[in-house]
């Protein structure tokens, strides 16, 4: 099966995101009221061969663990769906 | 003599700074490629700034999966000195053979500056033959240099004296001032100044010898060799 991945990596609570705060004080300039708790974290997309969701899961949760997050100051959230061809 | 290696990823662009200051400094310098599986004869390994393997997705990610890094930490586990320097830092933290993570500078700007440094703690491969509370003028060149940890950790390096090197006026955010720490075992040391690029007073300062001098020393005191 194939499914399609979203791997979205984003700074754990707590450490500061100099991106973030800088586009929260640059908002209300622009007229943008209200905003806040604005987090910059990049998004990486993938397709993956795997026999089901779970072992797809557990494969990409390893491969964010070892090396598409620093576990030091990173978390990531995974959306799976499988792929109809 | 005194043998040190120092690491060459594709992308490192420091290595040959640290090489002449090396060979100025007595000690015998040679490169090791990456893609090696052995640190070969040496009685230190430098890990030197560059953007190595580019510091594509986070600085030193991939470069903690070269082949040469599961040597250099073996030999870091038989208490060969190491040190990172800047990206070098940043490849020994991404490796787990430091605390802490390097993140983008507080101010969001590349800096290239030279700045002064304390020393804080004199217990380490890179500091031994430093003096104490002394002050070094050395430069920085970095965007990813901002040093953070978990509380924890901070609470761990201040009572374990593992804060080598303080910035005296932070120019990144970091957490504590921390400019360089140390391994619990004190041989593994990073930090984000090049000392390297600081060991000519024609280049404006000589301040990076009596830290290029200690690594030195503590590669003949730890060396099989004697």
């Amino acid at each position: 099966m194939r499914f399609s991945v979203v791997v979205e990596v984003q700074l754990r609570a707590g450490v500061a995101d100099p991106q973030g705060a800088t586009i929260e004080r640059s908002l209300p300039h622009l007229g943008f009221d209200g905003v806040n708790g604005v987090r910059v974290g990049k998004c990486i997309r993938f397709d993956i061969e795997s026999a089901d969701e779970a072992s797809a899961r557990r494969e990409v949760d390893e491969m964010c663990a070892r090396f598409l997050t620093n576990p030091v100051i990173e978390d990531s959230t995974v959306r799976i769906e499988e792929l109809v061809s | 003599m005194t043998k040190v290696g120092v690491v060459l990823f594709p992308g490192s662009n420091c290595e040959q700074d640290v090489v002449e200051a090396v060979t100025r400094l007595g000690g015998e310098a040679c490169l090791l490629w990456h893609g090696d599986r052995s640190v070969g004869d040496v009685d230190a390994v430098v890990v030197p700034g560059g953007f190595a393997h580019g510091d594509y997705l986070r600085p030193g990610a991939i470069a903690r999966f070269s082949p040469v890094m599961a040597a250099v930490a073996k030999f870091a586990g038989d208490g060969g000195p190491v040190v990172g320097i800047c990206n070098g830092f940043q490849v020994l933290t991404e490796a787990g053979l430091l605390p802490g993570a390097l993140q983008k500078n507080r101010g969001l700007k590349f800096l290239c500056t030279t700045v002064d440094l304390r020393v804080e703690s004199t217990d380490s491969a890179l500091t031994c033959e430093a003096e104490s509370g002394s002050i070094l003028r050395i430069p920085i060149n970095h965007f990813e240099g901002n040093y953070t940890c978990s509380p924890e950790t901070l609470a761990e390096l201040r009572a374990e004296d593992r804060i080598v090197l303080r910035y005296v006026s932070n120019p990144n955010g970091a957490m504590d001032d921390i400019a360089g720490v140390c391994s619990a075992g004190r041989n593994v040391v990073g930090l984000m100044p090049h000392p390297e690029r600081a060991c000519d007073d024609l280049l404006g300062s000589s301040d990076g010898q009596p830290l290029l001098r200690s690594l030195l020393s503590a590669a003949r005191v730890s060396s099989p060799r004697g």
